[in-house]
């Protein structure tokens, strides 16, 4: 299979295995470019070893996940600011 | 109110299959009774588990297809040839058989009545119109008058997902264009979703609606650029890409 870029809406499973509220309606600013966007907005890179997001504006790894090996894996380095309704709401 | 805001942690729970039946060429439906669903909202999806004897354990997504003022949960599934999943749910699961699943999951590819006023464009490829139909029915059943549009792209008459509803959605207007083969009597439009297409078809920019593209990545970033291109609001253009094989158009 070809790797898969899809949107970020479809991280919201793994996602919701950490977080107690619903991520992708969240607004991620970007700590490479300083954009924001619903991480439901940015480009998900669904088969790489991670799970992993990608700025919509500027391509930067925003966030890595990772469960594989029953080791739980969490890299958030390229967000600078989350913020959004704790309802998951958008 | 804090703990209202606070989801119920996302668990697997048993549902059972209701009914497997054909919906086009290379879909079935789904319709699946889930005794802890706490209702979803249009646009959502869930994960299917399947778990082999040894463990081994194969995930995947799948949008909903009803909205949850219908008393089951129905799935559309496009048998991909090679899957590791799809096969198996469309070729083998029958009625009482359980299945595992998880959901409902995804806030950002939503549309409910509660949203605004705004018009909304739905822009599908091929198995892409599943959300839609969730959204459509859900348009028809709140008795929303926000008008809703849709402009679907499949192959043939073959493979339209949804066909029966989409032709007795009056409360919403539904273009349905064939890429590939059309009967001599097809009195919608032939061909791809292309700039003149979409702007014969699809609400004005004028109008400000929210743009729903779904389908697979390739239609869904054409087309959103071209709406973009038509004037469109980047931030008001919603798209869920998907990485299944088999292109809608």
């Amino acid at each position: 299979m070809t790797d898969r870029t899809l949107d970020g809406n479809a991280a919201a499973g793994p996602l919701a295995e950490l977080f107690a509220i619903e991520l992708t309606t969240i607004q991620s600013t970007c700590a490479s470019c300083g954009r924001a966007a619903p991480l439901g907005a940015h480009l998900l890179y669904a088969d790489a070893p991670a799970l992993v997001l990608r700025c919509p504006s500027c391509s930067a790894v925003v966030l890595r996940y990772s469960t594989a090996r029953e080791r739980l894996r969490l890299d958030i380095s390229g967000v600078a600011f989350l913020e959004g309704s704790p309802s998951g709401t958008s | 109110m804090a703990r209202a805001a606070l989801r119920r942690r996302l668990s697997w729970q048993l549902a059972e299959v209701v009914s497997n039946e054909h919906e086009s060429a290379r879909t079935h439906r789904l319709t699946l009774d889930v005794p802890d669903w706490s209702g979803h909202l249009p646009g959502q999806h869930l994960d299917v588990r399947l778990t082999a004897p040894d463990g081994y354990t194969a995930q995947r997504s799948y949008s909903i297809a009803s909205s949850s003022e219908r008393p089951y949960v129905e799935l559309v599934v496009e048998r991909l040839p090679d899957g590791e999943v799809s096969p198996y749910l469309t070729d083998e699961l029958r009625t009482g058989d359980q299945l595992e699943l998880r959901g409902p999951i995804g806030g950002y590819f939503v549309w409910h009545r509660d949203i605004d006023n705004a018009p909304v464009q739905l822009i599908a490829g091929g198995s892409g119109v599943v959300p839609f139909l969730a959204m459509l029915q859900h348009h028809a059943a709140s008795g929303s008058s926000v008008p809703m549009h849709l402009l679907y792209s499949a192959r043939n008459v073959d493979d339209v997902i949804g066909g029966s509803q989409l032709r007795t959605a009056n409360d919403a207007e539904v273009t349905i264009t064939l890429s590939r083969t059309a009967p001599d009597d097809w009195q919608g439009p032939r061909g791809r979703v292309d700039r003149d297409l979409l702007a014969q078809h699809s609400v004005r920019p004028e109008s400000m609606p929210r743009v729903y593209i779904c389908g697979p990545t390739s239609f869904v970033e054409a087309t959103a650029k071209l709406m973009v291109e038509l004037g469109h609001d980047t931030a008001a253009i919603r798209t869920e890409r998907f990485g299944g094989i088999g292109g809608a158009s």
